[in-house]
C-alpha cells in the first residue's frame, strides 16, 4: 500500500496514529463547530445558573462577601457537565451510523476516533467557559490570582474537561440512543450539586457531607477557588492547598485513564 | 489456490441463540467480482461483516488478502476497503471534507490527498458539489460519495453493501458504471445484492445465500444451466388449473410458486427445442386447460433461486426503513 516507511515500523506506527488523531481532532471540531444548537444550550444554560445563583439565592446564602465569589468556580465546571452531553451524543451517532463500521475497517486506531471527540469537547469548553467567566466577571466576579494560580487553574480545568469527556465518550459507545448518551450529563452534572460547589460542605447534612468530601469535584472545585479567589471564605490555602490540587488531579488522571480505556475497549468490542 | 483473494470456510455466526450463519462458504478471485445475493435477512451484511473485521466468527475461518481475519485483522484492514449498507458520512461535513478525512486515514501519502480526492469527486460526478454539506445531497449523490470514500485507498478487495439498495434505476445503473471502472483497474470486488440483475450484470460469478448457507455458487449461465435451458410459461385462470398442469408435468414444473393467487403462473422447464415445446403444448392442450397467454422464456435467477432454494428470492423495491439512508439528525 502507501505506506512510505523511512522509519521503524514501531515509529512509522506512532506517527501514523498520531496523525490519525489530528485528522479525528480536526473533524469532531468541524462537527462541533456547526452544531450551534448545542454550543448555545451548553453555554447559554451555566450563565442562566450562575445568573440566578447569584440574584435569587445570593441573598439567601449567609456568606460574608459576595456569593459570586464562592459560586463561579462550581459553575464554571458545570460547563463541562453541559458539554458532556454534546459530546456522547456525537460519540453515539458515530456508533449507530454506518460510520463505526467503516472507521474500523480502516488502519485507524480506535482510540484516535474517540481522542477526536475529546479534543472537540476541550475546544468546545474553551468557548463556553470563556463565555461563562466572562459574565461573571461583567456581574462581579473579581479573581485575585497571579500568573502561577492561573496557569494552575486553567490546567486543572484542563484536566478536569478532558476526564468528563472520556466519561462522555464511553457513554456515548455504550449508548444505543442519542437520548441515553446525552443522560451522561445527568451524571456529570449531579456531582457539582452534592459537593461545595455552592455551600460549603459543613452546611450539608451529615449523611452528605462525608460523599460531598470525598468525591472527585470537590478538590477541583476547591483548587480551583484556592487558586483563583484565595480570599473566599472557606477556600483552602498554603500546604493544605497543595494536597488537595494533588487529589484533584489524582481523580482527573484516574478516571480520564479509566475512561479513555474502557471506551476504547468498547469500541472495538461494540457491534 | 494462489489466486483466491478472499477464502471462506465453514462460516459460523449466532446472535444470541439465533444461528445466522451455518458454514458459509466462498471464494473471491484476484480481479474478480463475487455477487452474494440473497434476501432480507440471509446473512449477507453478517458475511460482510466477518470479512471485513467488524465481526468475530463462532466457527470457520477465513482469509482476505492473505491474510487470517482473526489473527492478522490489522493486516487485513491495511488491504481492504469497507462500503457498507448503511452510509458513512458526515452529513455536517462537505463532500470534499468526507473524502479528504477518508484519504488521510486510508495513508493516502499527505501530499497526494488533494490530487485523489479531486480524481474522485470528478469520478463520481460531484465535482461540482463539493463544497455543499452532505445533508443537501441525494441519496443517490451520498451513495456516489459513499461510494468514493471506498475507492479512495486503492483497496486490493473492495466490499460493497448493497450498494444500490434504494436507489432510482437511473442511479443504479451510474453507479453500475463506476463499479465496472474500479474493477477494470485490478480491483477484486465482493459485493452484496438482493437484486437479481444486479448480479447478473455486475458479477463474474455468484454466491446464493438462504438462511444462513450459500445454496449455490457459479457464475449466472452456470446457475442458470442448472435449472434446464428454457421455460415455457404459462398464465393460468386459477389453482385448480395450475394443480392440473403441475400433475401433469410433475418432473418439469415449477412447484414453489404461488399457485393461490388471482392468475397464477407456472413454468415448465425446456431444452427450448422445437420438438419439445411442441411436445409440451400437445401435453398442456390434452390436459383440456387454457392459458390466458404463455411465454418461452430464458430462465432468469428467480428461476435460479425458486429451484435450488424452493422458494422466491423475492426483493422488495422498497427499501427497508433504516437500512440504507441515515436520515440526518436535528441540523
Ligand atoms: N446485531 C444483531 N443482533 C441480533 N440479530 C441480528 C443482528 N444483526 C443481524 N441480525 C439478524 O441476523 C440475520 C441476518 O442479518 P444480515 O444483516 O446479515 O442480513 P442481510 O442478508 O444483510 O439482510 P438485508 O438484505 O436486510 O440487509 C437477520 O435475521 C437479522 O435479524
Ligand atoms: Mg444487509
Amino acid at each position: 500500500m502507501t505506506t512510505t516507511t523511512t522509519t521503524t515500523p514501531r515509529l512509522a506506527g506512532l506517527r501514523d496514529a498520531l496523525a490519525d488523531a489530528a485528522t479525528m481532532a480536526g473533524r469532531s471540531l468541524r462537527l462541533a463547530s456547526r452544531d450551534l444548537d448545542a454550543m448555545i444550550t451548553a453555554t447559554a444554560v451555566p450563565v442562566m445558573i450562575l445568573l440566578m445563583f447569584t440574584f435569587v439565592f445570593g441573598g439567601a446564602m449567609a456568606m460574608d462577601i459576595d456569593y459570586i465569589q464562592y459560586a463561579t468556580p462550581g459553575i464554571i465546571l458545570l460547563c463541562a457537565g453541559f458539554g458532556a452531553a454534546s459530546t456522547a451524543v456525537a460519540v453515539e451517532q458515530d456508533m449507530s451510523g454506518g460510520m463505526v463500521d467503516r472507521l474500523r475497517s480502516l488502519p485507524t486506531r480506535p482510540w484516535t476516533v474517540l481522542f477526536g471527540h475529546v479534543a472537540a469537547a476541550l475546544a468546545k469548553n474553551l468557548v463556553t467557559t470563556g463565555v461563562v467567566f466572562g459574565v461573571a466577571v461583567a456581574i462581579g466576579f473579581r479573581p485575585s490570582a497571579g500568573v502561577l494560580g492561573w496557569l494552575g487553574a486553567v490546567g486543572l480545568l484542563t484536566l478536569f474537561v478532558a476526564a468528563i469527556a472520556w466519561v462522555a465518550a464511553f457513554f456515548g459507545v455504550i449508548a444505543r440512543t442519542p437520548d441515553a448518551a446525552a443522560a451522561v450529563s445527568f451524571v456529570v452534572m449531579f456531582l457539582p450539586y452534592v459537593s461545595s460547589a455552592f455551600v460549603p460542605v459543613d452546611t450539608l447534612p451529615t449523611w452528605l457531607r462525608g460523599f460531598a468530601q470525598h468525591q472527585p469535584v470537590t478538590p477541583v472545585i476547591e483548587t480551583v477557588r484556592g487558586l483563583l479567589v484565595p480570599g473566599t471564605p472557606g477556600a483552602v490555602v498554603g500546604d493544605q492547598l497543595g494536597s488537595t490540587a494533588l487529589v484533584a488531579i489524582a481523580w482527573c488522571v484516574g478516571i480520564g485513564a479509566v475512561f479513555a480505556a474502557a471506551a476504547t475497549v468498547a469500541f472495538r468490542r461494540r457491534r | 489456490m494462489t489466486d483466491a483473494v478472499v477464502v471462506a470456510e465453514g462460516l459460523h455466526k449466532s446472535y444470541g441463540d439465533t444461528p445466522v450463519l451455518r458454514g458459509v462458504g466462498l471464494t473471491l478471485h484476484r480481479g474478480e467480482v463475487l455477487a452474494l445475493l440473497g434476501p432480507n435477512g440471509a446473512g449477507k451484511t453478517t458475511t460482510v461483516k466477518i470479512l471485513s473485521t467488524l465481526l468475530p466468527l463462532d466457527g470457520g475461518s477465513a482469509t482476505v488478502a492473505g491474510y487470517d481475519v482473526v489473527r492478522d485483522a490489522a493486516q487485513v484492514r491495511r488491504h481492504i476497503s469497507l462500503t457498507g449498507q448503511q452510509v458513512a458520512l458526515d452529513l455536517k461535513a462537505t463532500g470534499l471534507e468526507n473524502l479528504t478525512m477518508i484519504a488521510k486515514l486510508s495513508r493516502v501519502p499527505r501530499r497526494q490527498v488533494k490530487a485523489r480526492v479531486a480524481e474522485l469527486l470528478d469520478g463520481v460526478g460531484l465535482a461540482d458539489v463539493a463544497g455543499r454539506r452532505v445533508a443537501t445531497y441525494s441519496g443517490g449523490m451520498r451513495r456516489r460519495l459513499d461510494l468514493a470514500a471506498g475507492l479512495i485507498a486503492r483497496p486490493r478487495v473492495l466490499f460493497l453493501d448493497e450498494p444500490t439498495t434504494g436507489l432510482d434505476p437511473r442511479s443504479r445503473r451510474d453507479l453500475w458504471e463506476l463499479v465496472r471502472d474500479v474493477v477494470a483497474g485490478g480491483t477484486s470486488l465482493f459485493l452484496t445484492t438482493q437484486y437479481l440483475e444486479e448480479a447478473d450484470e455486475l458479477a463474474d460469478r455468484i454466491a446464493l445465500i438462504d438462511h444462513g448457507v450459500v445454496a449455490a455458487q457459479g457464475t449466472a449461465d452456470e446457475l442458470k444451466r442448472r435449472v434446464g435451458q428454457a421455460r415455457v410459461e404459462l398464465d393460468l385462470a386459477d389453482a385448480a388449473d395450475a394443480l392440473r398442469i403441475r400433475t401433469a408435468f410433475p418432473d418439469i414444473a415449477d412447484t414453489a410458486s404461488d399457485t393461490s393467487a388471482a392468475s397464477p403462473t407456472v413454468a415448465l422447464a425446456t431444452d427450448g427445442s422445437l420438438a419439445h415445446v411442441r411436445e409440451l403444448i400437445a401435453g398442456v392442450e390434452s390436459t383440456g386447460v387454457v392459458p390466458a397467454s404463455w411465454r418461452l422464456r430464458e430462465p432468469t435467477l428467480d428461476d435460479v433461486f425458486l429451484t435450488l432454494t424452493g422458494h422466491a428470492a423475492h426483493a422488495p423495491d422498497a427499501p427497508e426503513p433504516g437500512t440504507t439512508i441515515t436520515q440526518e439528525k436535528a441540523a
